[in-house]
């Protein structure tokens, strides 16, 4: 990052101070997006516009006490992360500065100690002398999870092998092999603002386990997808994001924090460092990487942080390995942007937001995809982004646009929220456009029943909500009885099934099959109460029938128990066959 | 504050809060400047941006009365810095921390600048640990707990400074040191000799540090009041290692004394006229609380706003309640009621009340109780609906006694005097009193044994 590279260019004048708006002279050898040093604290900044003389810097940092006359040093390179082992079970801040190693005030310009003095362990997968092409395996560097990081031949180079390090410790700067006259560290720097290059990019089709029963079933997304989350405050949107970033089946989970609270992020790394990962047994914060940008920390950083944690979450994948990258919450990403076109005089557009805000969002979740990776590889980015709507309003710019460009959105309804209901995803306000794909994945894998669960349990949800409309108008003693049972088939999927409490201890996280047994539970159990209204029972005595064990069977039983719910089911059955 | 020793003299431009004055040097962004005029006068205020040799400075006693020709400047070389310490607890001040009670300046060993610098995420501690206010709704249903953000939402009209000086003169942390900063802006003087006399004794027990910006103070004043609020509260929590509740009320107020600067700086306006980085500015005041690894005390913060026209979708407590864990919301039906404090129970939420209450914290039961009073209160609410549809002879018994619950809720376990410091112990057993009102088998979150317990020493 900014200690990393050499001071060039020569240094020149600063003109304007406005905040994170910094003007200053343009002397020559300056490019657009080009890393800058700013006053004697040499606080990072970034060229984002020139014109004549005047270069306008963004400055990443509080830039009190910066004036006029002040020294600027161009860095001659654009702002880039380094990447690199050191990334997994870290904590960064939106430049990819790391914050364990920091003090406990982020004191601007303070210079942030890397994790010098530290060694990791390499092992080599080439011989000298043998060819290689780009993205191709070099080596492996063990780290603390279950991920080693690969190191890669860079893009654009290849043949022989001209040497490569025995195995071994290295500190992370060390040169590990030479490749055609070019040599490789173990670190790594890459321009947030490129997308890192892959050979192709390949149909999504295969779910991303969230271990979330709400959208498992009715709203899947798949590796390499695209989700938002728009929800209002108190709607459980950071509870659910964290559920995912804890639970999902990725190999490597990248969490922004981008703007959001300080206790908050605490949690998470407090929670991420005690939790076992259940499929490897390790910490779960040994395959995360997380990048924490609160609310009160300098804005512009905010700004940057997006794109950090995209180029991360890239870099993981061009090894090979699932990645899925959370930002938390884009709105207060577009609010920095907002906030910086403001300074800059740009006309606006909606509500203020500048005039590339939809661009900027379409081209931040292109950053997702499943890929063939260089060297051949299969690895996906699935991006994940939270949505702040001001006053809950879904009609704003920062939501009306991510709607737009995302195939799976998962909308956080205030109601629901407000019965505690969580997770609280409303199942008529939200879409996934990789429903086909998931569902023909999992007919590949052997659940070809799954798109008929799904359908049935939407429509039976569907089937409800209208009826609960009747319900208001008229009460429930004046509907037919057999639609007085699409009222309780309601309720039961909605309490027995998609209701999954994050602080449960068996409950929150919920495996493929616990899923699969719930739902088929409960569909099972809303077919025989509709069996038995045809066969005259009354509704009424239906209702009152004890379905108990079908609503607590997704407390009491373990997240891969499927045959503790089947057991249960078979209860509340036994039960109703008594009363026809 | 070491003083530049030239002056300027070229006031180019003077308008509304902002004076532009030309032929600057080395001055920078966010300085604090003195501005004398030509009367002898001092003013205050901060550089808003530096461009070539002009400075944008905006005058915290406003530009009433300055005259171009008589205005000198002289700039500090920082942004403004506050003596920090003990010294300033016992202390009444106004909204720019000069002693209104007589005394002489505050002096501290050290000094702080108040725009505050954030502390390291992954340094915090996440919060824990209750501060117990007294207010047996609060201390029950939202507790407040170390190191929380947690707001007070209110409409005008009710009484939020009341239950705002009753929290801040109640509040305890187990014994622990335990301080007070209570930051006013935009008090009425009745208000603000409300305040003063309510908090009297906290603030003999130099327990207290009092900041009041009053409602014909100068409105720029405002932004800085909470500033030096939290940066005094910062250094006795993590200097001197105590817990600190930091009560700032009404930050709507606040919140449009930054409209009011930013109007003039002739900013792009987002919501409501209000800047685009409002989020970022309240959240640069919330965020300031805490805990922090290996350092004993922790901030609190309450924050009070009005909600104008009773909206929750207006701009400050939509754009709060994104910031802050939880709300706190006063509701009018409740008051109509003659009920205080009038939290509205089901509205309110203290997120991070699992780790401020439970076994260990407070009671071991103080959460199930807290629980099954929110589960029966929405039970009850949906029955009152229901009974304003059908009428109250068509409720089953279950439900007449939800009716029964939601009233001895209001009366029996919410109503207190504004001058009375409620035990918890008192408020849970109010909280059970009002529970046994329903019927044992409807009490489905509370373990058998304890509502053996409980049935018995009703004398039930």
């Amino acid at each position: 990052m900014g200690t990393v590279n050499p001071v060039k260019g020569e240094p020149c004048r600063i003109l304007r101070v406005a905040g994170p708006l910094i003007e200053m002279e343009y002397t020559g050898g300056t490019a657009m997006y080009d890393l800058v040093s700013l006053g004697d604290a040499a606080l990072p900044g970034e060229v984002v516009a020139i014109s004549g003389d005047v270069v306008t810097v963004q400055a990443y940092e509080y830039t009190g006490g910066l004036a006029p006359g002040h020294r600027a040093r161009p860095r001659g390179a654009p702002l880039s992360a380094r990447l690199g082992p050191g990334l997994l079970g870290g904590i960064f801040d939106g430049l990819l500065r790391p914050l364990s190693a920091a003090g406990e005030w982020l004191v601007p310009g303070a210079n942030r100690p890397q994790d010098r003095g530290r060694t990791w362990t390499f092992t080599p997968r080439v011989t000298e002398g043998q060819q290689v092409t780009q993205g191709a395996v070099l080596g492996e560097v063990r780290t603390a999870g279950p991920v080693p990081v690969r190191i890669l031949v860079p893009p654009g180079r290849s043949g022989p092998v001209e040497r490569i390090a025995p195995e071994g410790s290295y500190p992370s700067g060390a040169v590990v092999a030479v490749v055609a006259d070019a040599e490789v560290r173990m670190v790594c720097d890459w321009p947030i603002r490129t997308p890192r290059p892959v050979l192709e990019r390949v149909e999504a089709r295969e779910a991303l386990n969230t271990g979330q029963r709400a959208i498992d079933l009715l709203f899947p997304v798949a590796r390499g997808s695209t989700v938002a989350v728009p929800g209002g405050f108190g709607t459980g949107k950071t509870v659910l994001l964290q559920q995912i970033a804890k639970w999902c089946d990725a190999d490597v989970i990248v969490y922004i924090g981008c703007g959001e609270r300080g206790n908050e992020m605490a949690d998470v790394i407090a929670e991420l460092s005690a939790l076992e990962d259940p499929r490897t047994g390790g910490r779960l914060a040994d395959r995360t990487v997380t990048i924490a940008n609160t609310s009160n920390m300098p804005m512009m950083a905010r700004e940057a942080s997006i794109y950090t944690g995209a180029t991360v979450a890239e870099y993981f994948r061009d090894m090979g390995l699932d990645v899925v990258a959370i930002a938390d919450s884009t709105s207060r990403w577009a609010e920095a942007l907002r906030e910086f076109a403001s300074r800059t005089g740009e006309l606006p557009a909606e509500e203020g937001y500048p005039a590339g805000l939809a661009s900027a969002i379409a081209a931040f979740y292109e950053r997702a995809a499943a890929v063939t990776t260089l060297g051949g590889a299969r690895g996906s980015v699935t991006v994940i982004g939270a949505v702040s709507p001001p006053g809950g309003d879904m009609t704003e710019p920062v939501t009306a646009h991510t709607e737009r460009f995302v195939r799976c959105l998962w909308t956080l309804d205030r109601d629901l929220a407000y019965a505690r209901h969580y997770p609280a995803i409303s199942w008529s306000g939200s879409f996934s456009r990789d429903t086909d794909a998931v569902g023909a994945g999992h007919a590949q894998a052997g659940d070809p029943d799954w798109v008929r669960r799904r359908t049935r349990t939407a429509a039976l949800l569907a089937e409800a909500d209208r009826l609960a409309d009747l319900v208001d108008l008229v009460g429930i003693t004046a509907l037919p009885d057999r639609e007085r049972i699409g009222v309780l088939g309601g309720r039961l999927i909605r309490e027995g099934l998609l209701q999954q409490s994050a602080l449960s201890e068996r409950d929150a996280f919920c495996g493929p099959e616990k899923t699969t047994a719930l739902a088929e539970a409960v569909l099972d159990v809303v077919d025989r109460c509709r069996r038995l209204v045809d066969s005259g029972v009354p509704a009424a005595t239906v209702e009152e029938a004890d379905f108990t064990p079908l609503l607590r069977a997704r407390e009491e039983s373990g997240p891969h128990d499927a045959a503790g719910v089947a057991a249960r089911r078979d209860a509340v059955l036994a039960r109703l066959g008594e009363l026809s | 504050m070491a003083w530049s020793e030239v002056e300027y003299t070229a006031v180019r431009e003077l308008r509304g809060p902002l004076a532009v004055v030309e032929g600057v040097t080395g001055v920078g962004w966010d300085e604090f400047v003195r501005i004398t005029l030509h009367s002898g006068e001092q003013r205050h205020g901060l550089v808003l941006e530096v461009n070539r040799d002009l400075a944008v400075v905006q005058v915290l006693e406003d530009t009433a009365g300055m005259d171009p020709a008589g205005v000198r400047m002289a700039f500090a070389g920082t942004p403004l810095r506050i003596p920090v310490g003990t010294g300033w607890l016992g202390r009444v001040c106004n909204g720019r921390g000069e002693p209104v009670d007589g005394g002489p300046p505050v002096f501290g060993a050290t000094s702080a600048a108040v725009g505050g610098v954030p502390i390291n995420p992954a340094r915090r501690q996440p919060p824990a640990d209750p501060v117990l206010t007294g207010v047996g709704a609060v201390d029950a249903l939202t507790t407040l707990v170390r190191g929380q953000k947690l707001p007070v939402f209110s409409v005008a009209g009710l009484p939020h400074l009341e239950l705002a000086t009753q929290i801040a003169a109640q509040s305890t942390a187990a014994g622990q040191a335990f301080s007070v900063v209570f930051a006013g802006m935009g008090l009425t003087h009745a208000d603000a000799s409300f305040v003063r006399d309510a908090l009297e004794e906290r603030s003999a027990a130099s327990e207290l540090v009092l900041l009041l910006n009053t409602a014909d103070d100068p409105v720029i004043e405002r932004i800085l009041t909470p500033r030096l609020a939290l940066t005094v509260a910062e250094h006795l929590a993590f200097d001197a290692g105590r817990h600190v509740l930091v009560v700032m009320t009404d930050m709507t107020t606040y919140a449009e004394a930054l409209r009011e600067v930013s109007a003039a700086r002739g900013e792009i306006p987002a919501r409501r006229a209000y800047p685009g980085y409002l989020y970022s500015d309240l959240a640069s005041l919330y965020e300031r609380c805490g805990r922090i690894d290996g350092r004993p005390g922790s901030v609190t913060v309450v924050p009070v706003l009005t909600m104008p026209a009773g909206d929750i979708t207006h701009p400050v407590p939509d754009l709060t309640g994104y910031i802050t864990e939880g709300q706190i919301v006063l509701s009018r039906d409740v008051h109509a009621r003659g009920v205080y404090p009038p939290v509205d129970a089901l509205a309110s939420l203290s997120r991070l009340m699992r780790f401020g209450a439970g076994p260990g914290r407070t009671r071991d039961d103080h959460l199930d109780v807290a629980a099954q009073l929110l589960a029966a209160l929405a039970r009850a609410r949906q029955v009152r609906e229901l009974a304003e549809l059908v009428g109250q002879a068509a409720l089953s018994r279950a439900d007449r006694r939800y009716l029964e619950l939601g009233d001895a809720f209001l009366y029996r376990f919410m109503d207190q005097r504004p001058e009375e410091t409620r035990t918890l112990d008192d408020t849970l057993e109010r909280g059970w009193q009002v529970l046994l009102t329903l019927e044992r088998s409807e009490l489905t979150m509370l373990p058998d044994a304890l509502i053996d317990a409980h049935e018995k020493g009703a004398g039930g």
